[in-house]
């Protein structure tokens, strides 16, 4: 009698450990789910702000004034607000970065992974990474310090801070970025294809321009897309060497990019103009989206 | 053999390898040459006052010790709030999701946050921390910021080390029965902490380096701060990165700015070391 009522008791134990455990299962579903999502919700929120924030201006001014105004003069008496010497000067100073730092990044990929010895190639990876690493404040100081004055010098400038400068320290910044994910994917081609390539005659250096670097395009597009990625949303080091005036971009001239627009004029801006820099946000950020989109179809292909 | 090779061949191949040989040794140069000059510049500025002394104009001291206090207490307060989610985000990926369009879904949101330009985060920070929570340029603001900044790298390496805990384990457990998430906390946290401490170290130095998300949101005040200031809402500070730009930019104080960046070097080579001995220890462990 006594063990029966003790088993009932057990069982009821055992019942209630169980329901405990269930709930804290669910609990606990739920918590991961809320966590999992945390991301999506991050990127709508961030949206919705940059849309709230951005529509005003650009409706006020008018779409086309904005986006192909030639004149920003966000402080003068009668303000005119067109971004398009911005847009214009990011896209230079971005494709002048990658036309230097892309060739020059995957030809130092191909010397890392092809040419140089294990202890060579360990070493310039290190100090690769480390510059991968470096605040880009620093390379802006770096910039001012060394970069303008030696353009003034050579070019015989009155001022060394301008478009040209911004793309010299832009190429250093993408450079390693460009070369630690070039040389992942020339590490991944195959050893038969190249083996292959040797033995029908061609040189090591033809194998490595007709073979290898072919066969490891869409990894080395991938590293391009990541460096137009990070040149164009780079901000602090741009400001502290590309002079920061208002100019269509010209490689003498000083240049102001679209993130360099919101950074210098974000902490005594109001009213419209203010709501202007939302709008080169916004402005900013879609070109971003449109990166990433084919930074993904890019690496899609990858896989198929 | 090399006879049957063309001389227009010869040349061709010469030329490419030349190029091949001098990009690498201007790119050598230059990193060795900007890691130099940052030395050299920075290293006679460094001083044991500098480190331990505020800025004051009335005792004509120069000190980064507020913004040494400030970079620590911003990578407490983000790691603290982007682990647990970062964590918990690649635990749902990975243990819990069963939709593939969620996971496509969650995944292209972290591509898209990995790709925002530090600038928009500090823009979008202001908005939803300074002024929508009205938190005011406060350490705390910036430390969202930045949850939002690091919240992809946390979730990444977390992810990869997950994927490399055998199912062997998970189903032991649970033949053992255990529920999924005694599971988890058992079995898959434990095999997967060096690939959590990868994450911290790496997202360590994104916020170490960040400036431009920062400005605006956590302010470029240099007070020494308490922990509970710290946490409070309109307590102003700059980071390190932050106080560099100051003095460069709008001070044109260079020696203390090249200290700043001395410091930041070694804060990057000690961050970049024991990022790739976790990330070694975690290949071992696969």
């Amino acid at each position: 009698m006594q063990s029966n009522v003790l088993n009932i008791s057990r069982t009821k134990e055992t019942g209630r450990l169980k329901k405990i455990s269930g709930f804290l299962e669910k609990v606990m579903n739920t918590v991961f789910t809320v966590c999992g999502f945390v991301a999506v919700a991050f990127v709508l929120i961030i949206t919705v702000f940059l849309i709230i924030s951005g529509t005003p201006a650009i409706s006020e001014i008018g779409l086309a004034d904005f986006l192909f105004g030639t004149e920003w003069a966000s402080t003068a008496t009668e303000a005119s607000y067109g971004i398009l010497p911005f847009i214009l000067s990011s896209i230079c100073g971005t494709s002048g970065a990658i036309l230097i730092g892309v060739p020059a990044g995957i030809l130092c990929s191909v010397f890392l992974t092809r040419i140089a010895g294990k202890r060579m190639s360990s070493f310039i990876s290190g100090a690769v990474s480390l510059m991968s690493g470096i605040p880009s404040v620093v390379y802006g100081l770096v910039g001012m310090i060394i970069v303008v004055p030696t353009v003034r010098e050579v070019f015989g400038l009155p001022d060394g801070a301008n478009l040209f400068s911004a793309i010299l320290v832009l190429a250093f910044m993408i450079l390693p970025s460009v070369i630690s994910v070039s040389e992942t994917a020339i590490r991944a081609v195959p050893k038969e294809y190249e083996e292959g390539s040797l033995a029908l005659g061609a040189t090591k250096t033809e194998t490595i321009f007709k073979v290898t670097l072919p066969s490891a395009k869409s990894g080395i597009l991938a590293s391009v897309v990541l460096g137009i990625g990070r040149a164009i949303g780079e901000s602090m080091a741009v400001m502290m060497v590309s002079g920061n005036v208002a100019n269509m971009p010209s490689l003498f001239k000083s240049v102001r990019f679209l993130t360099t627009a919101i950074a210098s004029e974000m902490s005594y801006s109001s009213g419209l103009q203010r709501q202007t820099l939302f709008s080169v946000a916004l402005v900013l950020f879609v070109f971003i989206l449109g990166i990433n989109l084919v930074l993904n179809l890019v690496i899609k292909n990858k896989r198929k | 053999m090399n006879e049957k090779i063309s001389e227009s061949r010869k040349i061709r191949c010469a030329i490419l390898n030349g190029l091949i040989w001098t990009a690498t040794g201007i790119i050598s140069v230059i990193f060795l040459g900007i890691i130099l000059c940052i030395l050299i510049k920075g290293l006679p500025h460094i001083s044991l006052s500098l480190l331990t002394s505020k800025q004051s104009l009335l005792n004509e001291t120069t000190g980064i010790l507020p913004n040494i206090l400030n970079t620590l207490y911003i990578i407490l307060m983000t790691l603290l709030i982007v682990l647990p989610l970062g964590v918990g985000s690649a635990i749902y990926l990975n243990e819990y999701a069963k939709s593939k369009k969620a996971v496509s879904l969650i995944e292209l949101a972290i591509e898209t946050l990995a790709g925002i330009p530090s600038i928009i985060y500090g823009l979008v920070g202001m908005l939803i921390f300074v002024q929508f929570f009205s938190l005011g340029t406060s350490l705390i603001a910036g430390a969202l910021t930045l949850v939002i900044m690091t919240l992809p790298t946390v979730i990444r390496t977390t992810q990869e080390s997950l994927k490399t805990v055998p199912d062997s384990y998970r189903e032991g457990s649970l033949a053992l029965g255990a529920g999924k998430w005694h599971m988890i906390r058992t079995v898959v946290i434990p095999s997967a902490v060096d690939g959590i401490v990868t994450g911290c170290i790496l997202s360590v130095g994104r916020i170490v380096g960040e400036s431009a998300a920062l400005l605006f949101t956590a302010g470029m005040a240099n007070e020494i701060l308490n922990i509970s200031e710290a946490v409070s809402a309109g307590k102003a500070g700059s980071t390190l990165t932050v106080s560099l730009y100051m003095y460069a930019k709008e001070r044109g104080d260079f020696d203390t700015a090249f200290a700043i960046s001395t410091v930041l070097l070694l804060l990057t080579f000690i961050i970049n070391i024991s990022a790739k001995f976790t990330a070694k220890k975690l290949k071992k462990g696969a």
